[in-house]
């Protein structure tokens, strides 16, 4: 067994005890943090077979994306701060059994790359036979003979926003609510109105006493 | 085994996609024109919609941009994928002719409903010209993804936000089955491109994974079309959209969803056919089953119209199971006649309805005749299609799915047609029973004075007459665009 395959079962069980976790902790902030583990050690697999570019994509992309998910759910659950405090605490644990599992699985990764005799994308032949990184490779691939999908893949999104916004956009009266348009078309004239008055006395008010005594002392 | 990856496009990909782009390019004008259009205009935003409907057709119709496999093989014009966008087409238009009147006076149009429904259409037609796993995987994402949001469009309605929320969860299980199979089959065979898959399966020692994934496959193609035991959605769909949504649904995407049944099953797993041929059948034999047995205990019309949708979709599998140039060409005429049957009943329904009354409960059409013998003969006519009396369109559909049924071998699923197909007429028949010889109730319905809805309504209903007089053309047609296969 080299190291590639050791390192593969490492990041393979990882990835399988953390998914398992994900559906059996009752905490849902637990569960949050072990989907994070997975992705991540999911991502690690990928870049140990040499599929750089969609390990970092799914970091990227799912671990940053889960992270805000896990905000989500901290802020639904309750907004006291006191007690978001006392939750800072109890989420501690695992949250550093999540960080250092996942420090674990990078110096292995970093380990496995410097002791790997062959070339490390050992099994990926579309890679060595346009001998270019895989980044190339995907983006030459998604250009031409996947050019139509992608494009009409970007249709369904638009798509996607479209209907979320007919969906969730609804005037509701007294809202108070910004309308930019009729703000940048306001004139001067709408925000200062200047009133014309003839001169006034002025006038002692009850309360200027302070100001009237100023007066008499010298 | 794969296509060079590297050959760069050129300029003569494009033609044949041409009515494709038109459509979705005028989606995102009319997307930008709406926001330009005062609420009391709204009618500028519905004929701009037709008018590019309108211009697709023509195009479909006149052949611009002519035939091929384009975009290395992604996206394959033939003569099956015109005929069906023809139809695709043709039924959107109407549908947004149907729907104008019935969504403004309900305040529920919006410039996105068209929009949708423009790029709702886009995605149909890029699934009936699909070349690929990934684009039929888009198509129907790109299609499923427009009817989610149009069944939800009226938000004040709990029915309407219940029929949703249904739709999307079943849907994307649907989409995650369909996708489980696509992956198996990518597997067994190392490609995408379905022409590649047709031929890699003869020589491939993977049996059981190419009919694990074929059988995934087709699970979630039953959820689209509405088969039993895929068929939970549809009631609660049709009853809870607005009723020219539920008339969207049901008539276009149907066809559609015939189209990507021929792409998956014949173009792409076809050498399997004679292994998944049974389980076709009996998908057919539930829907028939089913389909008429609980459209018989319906009460709202709206429901049983999705029942009758289901046993329809059975006599539909009846003739891809049957398989071959002749079963597919008598499924794709049964597809083309029962999206334009379908399209007439929810028309009368939307042609009957007011604010604040819909025409959705089969007791709503008592004594209909002594109102208005106009639109009783017109409801005849539909009614009468769909259970499939001799002059009328539908029962020429039927003759040539039995047809193409015993022709593949499948003697006890047409003896099963016949029987459902006449415990079909029951409930059709009532409505008409009910609309002739029953007295009226509660006070008159006020007519329509919606001369277009009418008009179109009319030629609708006549159409299945005439039609069902002179269905040759159509079925040469249909027979022309299978004429490739064995």
């Amino acid at each position: 067994m080299d190291w590639v395959n050791i390192a593969f079962w490492v990041f393979a069980i990882a990835a399988t005890v953390s998914a398992g976790a994900v559906i059996s902790v009752r905490n849902p902030v637990h569960a949050v943090l072990c989907l994070v583990l997975t992705f991540f050690s999911i991502a690690c697999v990928w870049l140990l077979v040499g599929a750089e570019f969609l390990g970092v994509a799914l970091v990227l992309v799912y671990v940053g994306a889960v992270m805000v998910l896990f905000l989500f759910v901290v802020m639904m659950l309750d907004i006291d701060p006191t007690k978001m405090r006392e939750g800072w605490v109890r989420y501690l644990p695992v949250g550093l059994i999540v960080a250092v599992a996942m420090l674990v699985q990078m110096l292995i990764l970093i380990g496995v790359k410097g002791r790997a005799v062959t070339p490390f994308p050992a099994d990926n032949a579309a890679a060595l036979a346009a001998d270019s990184s895989n980044v190339t490779w995907l983006a030459r691939t998604l250009f031409t003979e996947y050019l139509l999908p992608f494009e009409f893949a970007a249709v369904i999104l638009t798509v996607a926003v479209v209907a979320a916004v007919m969906l969730t956009l609804r005037r509701r009266t007294g809202v108070k609510s910004q309308n930019p348009g009729e703000q940048t078309m306001v004139k001067a004239g709408q925000r200062l109105r200047m009133v014309k008055m003839g001169a006034e006395a002025p006038v002692v008010h009850s309360n200027s006493k302070p100001a009237a005594g100023e007066e008499t002392q010298p | 085994m794969t296509t060079s990856p590297l050959l760069p496009l050129t300029a003569a990909d494009l033609p044949p996609l041409a009515p494709e782009l038109v459509l979705i390019g005028s989606a995102f004008a009319l997307m930008i024109l709406d926001l330009f259009v005062s609420n009391r205009n709204k009618i500028v935003t519905h004929l701009f919609s037709l008018a590019a409907l309108a211009v697709v057709l023509f195009m479909l119709a006149t052949g611009v941009g002519g035939q091929g496999e384009v975009f290395h093989g992604m996206f394959v014009r033939d003569t099956a994928a015109d005929v069906m966008k023809t139809g695709i087409v043709l039924l959107s238009g109407l549908t947004l002719v149907y729907g104008w009147r019935y969504l403004r006076d309900r305040n529920l149009f919006q410039g996105e409903i068209p929009v949708l429904i423009l790029f709702g259409t886009a995605g149909m037609m890029i699934l009936v010209s699909a070349g690929s796993l990934l684009m039929v995987y888009l198509g129907l994402e790109l299609l499923a993804l427009c009817s989610y949001a149009l069944v939800a469009s009226n938000r004040e309605n709990g029915l309407a936000s219940e029929a949703a929320m249904k739709y999307i969860v079943l849907g994307s299980l649907a989409s995650g089955l369909l996708l489980y199979g696509m992956s198996l089959i990518y597997g067994a065979t190392g490609s995408l491109h379905l022409d590649v898959i047709r031929e890699a399966i003869p020589h491939s020692e993977e049996r059981v994974l190419l009919i694990t994934g074929a059988v995934f496959m087709i699970a979630g193609v039953a959820f689209k079309l509405g088969a039993a035991p895929f068929h939970m959605w549809l009631p609660d769909v049709y009853q809870g959209a607005p009723a020219p949504i539920a008339l969207f649904i049901s008539s276009a995407p149907k066809l559609a969803a015939f189209g990507m049944a021929y792409r998956l099953l014949e173009m792409g797993v076809g050498p399997l056919s004679t292994e998944l041929q049974l389980l076709i059948a009996g998908l057919a034999a539930v829907s028939l089953v089913i389909g008429n047995l609980m459209a018989i205990a319906q009460s709202n019309l709206k429901r049983m119209l999705a029942f009758s949708t289901v046993s329809h979709i059975g006599f539909l599998l009846m003739g891809i199971a049957g398989g071959g140039s002749q079963g597919y060409a008598a499924a794709l005429f049964y597809a083309l006649a029962y999206a334009i049957m379908s399209t007439a009943a929810f028309g009368a329904i939307i042609a009957l309805s007011r604010a604040g009354f819909e025409a959705e409960n089969i007791e709503d059409f008592k004594g209909l005749n002594a109102r208005n013998p106009w639109m009783a003969g017109l409801v005849l006519c539909i009614m009468a299609s769909l259970a499939g009396i001799p002059p009328f369109l539908g029962f020429w559909t039927k003759l040539a799915v039995l047809g193409a049924a015993v022709n593949g071998g499948l003697l006890w699923l047409a003896i099963l047609g016949v029987l459902c197909a006449v415990v079909g007429c029951f409930y059709y028949l009532r409505v008409i029973k009910v609309m002739y010889f029953d007295e009226p109730v509660g006070e008159a319905m006020p007519r329509s004075n919606d001369r277009v809805l009418g008009l179109v309504l009319g030629v609708n209903a006549l159409a299945l007459l005439a039609l069902g007089l002179a269905w040759n053309p159509i079925m040469v047609w249909c027979q022309q665009a299978f004429a490739h296969l064995a």
